[in-house]
């Protein structure tokens, strides 16, 4: 069953008037529809079209947001084989928000390092809604660790709403725990990848996506705080999210123009969440030819790419 | 608003801010008591009785750290205005304009570099005052060129950080600050001088989950709220009412995060002393150094 989000009703209708038509023609009751079938069809593929080539910034937000959308493991499991995943920050749990581990990205060994949001109810309760707490990010600083040392490439997967915000958290230093990751990603001598999925929520995002390429899928979003949480603070009034959206620059398409990610990774047509199968192969295509564009970096000027890239953010707006 | 309220307003206010408000009754936060502002200036903004530790300016507070509130004051890079043309239910180019009014800075972060207790030391100053000593483009490049300086002049650095977090009006551009202070927080560490971070109230959000968070040594004021997520947004998260001394200072030290709660009294000796030793400098009787209430004894 598919679901629609609010602005995609014209489609919506479109689609299940197809569908209705195809109940009668299989149920023998019409018969000379195929042509109305083609046009409504095509009508319909038209209308998905023209809306997903001009997203608002809330539009994409919801998108990035959709339940349907391929998430960490999804990606995952199409792109990397035989994969190895570890459990714990060796310090004091597991965190299953942020999930890791060991495998083989195109038959070469990978460090995959990623929030996972869950997909059910029950997947959704057991990542926290890819929430992570001290524990995931203390897990990825060591993975990251092994992966410097057993000279293992580094492949971030972002999809967060952010760090979660709970006494627990905090009373085991979750600030830390964030700035610990993001100083590991900078302390890298071998290639790291960041790919932005679906929601690249503030310090639980760049945790983990300070990575020597930044990429974004078209219609994810990369923002310091959710548009919710923006219009709370600065409106005052949290009706103003799609204002918040719209001014705090956060599509893939803005944060191009800024230099804050490198490139951006092609949707299917009426996004990723229509074809998942499709944006997880051009997600594939788009990091293996981010770590190629890396392969002449040795290990000491890798991690001088990262610093100077991300010293260099903002230092040419005028 | 019209071109009366914008000019010529902003410029009024600035002209009352250099009277000293002599007769000034301050209350108590924490005892509603009422004390004389004089009274707790003179006390380094701490409160007499209470020892309430108010904020406190960039430039008092620079002027309280180093010898004979000497110190050369660190020029900062210009940057980008406005980048996002940002405009919430005000501009955010008329909010920085405001700011400045205010406090008379140009943004939340100032750097000198001075004798403390005659060991050369560079530190950066967080004004809470500046927007809230939110973490932007501007505030960022401070912090950073204080560090590069620490490092290429070999002296240790000392971080007075108290933000509200990240600059919302510069959107995703005040995020990519945490990454880009930690690469010079890295460079301070390649030079393999002492990074010494003193937490005060309150330093929470993307501050916290970067530089304030790195340093060799860290240091918190007594009572500074220092966290990752604000306790209104833990309370709206998990709907209960918040313990009694979460996220304060003494908390901290208690499950790990900072190594002392040193009274604004007994700061500087305690900064002094540990650049000398961490340094390797000889021992020297520091000077200048206010008697502390018994009250305060930690």
């Amino acid at each position: 069953m598919r679901s629609y989000l609010d602005f995609e009703k014209p489609v919506a209708e479109l689609e299940a008037k197809v569908e209705e038509l195809r109940t009668m023609q299989e149920s023998g009751n019409a018969v000379g529809i195929e042509e109305e079938i083609a046009r409504l069809e095509a009508k319909a593929k038209q209308a998905l079209a023209e809306l997903y080539a001009d997203l608002t910034p809330w539009q994409k937000t919801q998108v990035a947001r959709h339940p349907q959308r391929p998430h960490c493991l999804d990606v995952i499991g199409t792109l990397v084989t035989d994969f190895m995943p570890f459990a714990g920050d060796r310090k004091f749990g597991e965190d299953e928000a942020i999930v890791g581990g060991f495998g083989r990205f195109r038959g070469e060994s990978i460090c995959v390092i990623g929030h996972e949001k869950g997909s059910s109810t029950e997947s959704r309760l057991k990542h926290n809604f890819g929430m992570a707490r001290p524990e995931g990010y203390r897990k990825a600083v060591r993975l990251m660790d092994m992966a410097d040392r057993f000279d293992i490439p580094v492949l971030a997967l972002v999809d967060t709403a952010g760090a979660y915000p709970g006494i627990g958290a905090e009373e085991r230093g979750q600030a830390e725990a964030i700035a610990r990751s993001t100083d590991a990603c900078l302390s890298l001598s071998v290639a790291n990848v960041a790919v932005i999925l679906g929601e690249g929520g503030s310090g639980g995002a760049i945790a983990i996506a300070t990575a020597n390429r930044v990429l974004m899928l078209e219609h994810a979003i990369y923002s310091v705080i959710s548009p919710e949480g923006a219009a709370s603070i600065l409106w005052r009034d949290t009706s103003k999210a799609q204002d918040a959206a719209t001014n705090m620059k956060i599509t893939a398409q803005d944060l191009v123009r800024f230099g804050v990610i490198d490139d951006i990774v092609g949707e299917p047509i009426g996004g990723a969440h229509r074809d998942p199968a499709a944006a997880i192969a051009a997600t594939g295509d788009a990091i293996a030819a981010a770590f190629t564009g890396l392969k002449h970096l040795d290990r000491a000027a890798l991690r001088r790419q990262r610093r100077e890239k991300f010293l260099a953010i903002g230092r040419s707006i005028v | 608003m019209n071109w009366i309220s914008n000019v010529v307003r902003p410029k009024i206010r600035s002209f009352l801010r250099r009277e000293v408000p002599e007769n000034l009754w301050i209350k108590c936060p924490e005892t509603g008591q009422l004390v004389f502002y004089k009274d707790v200036e003179a006390n380094q903004f701490v409160i007499p009785g209470s020892n309430y530790h108010m904020r406190i300016g960039a430039v008092a507070r620079l002027k309280n750290l180093f010898d004979n509130s000497e110190y050369e004051d660190i020029p900062l890079p210009e940057v980008a205005v406005d980048p996002l043309k940002f405009r919430d239910e005000r501009r955010y180019a008329d909010r920085l304009k405001d700011a400045r009014t205010k406090t008379n800075l140009d943004d939340a972060v100032k750097v000198g570099v001075g004798l403390l207790d005659g060991l050369r030391v560079t530190a950066a100053v967080q004004d809470f005052d500046f927007m809230g000593g939110s973490l932007g483009m501007a505030a960022a490049e401070a912090v950073i060129k204080g560090l590069e300086t620490a490092a290429r002049r070999g002296t240790p650095f000392i971080m007075f950080a108290a933000s509200g977090g990240a600059r919302m009006q510069e959107g995703i551009l005040s995020l990519m600050q945490l990454p880009r202070t930690t690469v010079a927080v890295q460079e301070l560490r390649e030079a393999r001088k002492p990074y010494i971070v003193v937490l005060t109230n309150p330093t929470t959000g993307g501050v916290t989950a970067s530089y304030a968070m790195l340093g060799d040594v860290h240091i918190a004021e007594p009572g500074a709220l220092v966290g990752f997520a604000g306790p209104r947004v833990i309370e709206q998260t998990i709907r209960e009412k918040l313990p009694e001394g979460f996220q304060r200072a003494e908390y901290l030290k208690e499950h790990g995060m900072v190594d002392m709660v040193v009274h604004r009294h007994n700061l500087r000796a305690t900064l002094a002393e540990l650049c000398r030793i961490l340094t390797k400098a000889p021992a020297v009787k520091s000077r200048a150094t206010l008697p502390v209430p018994a009250t305060a004894q930690a």
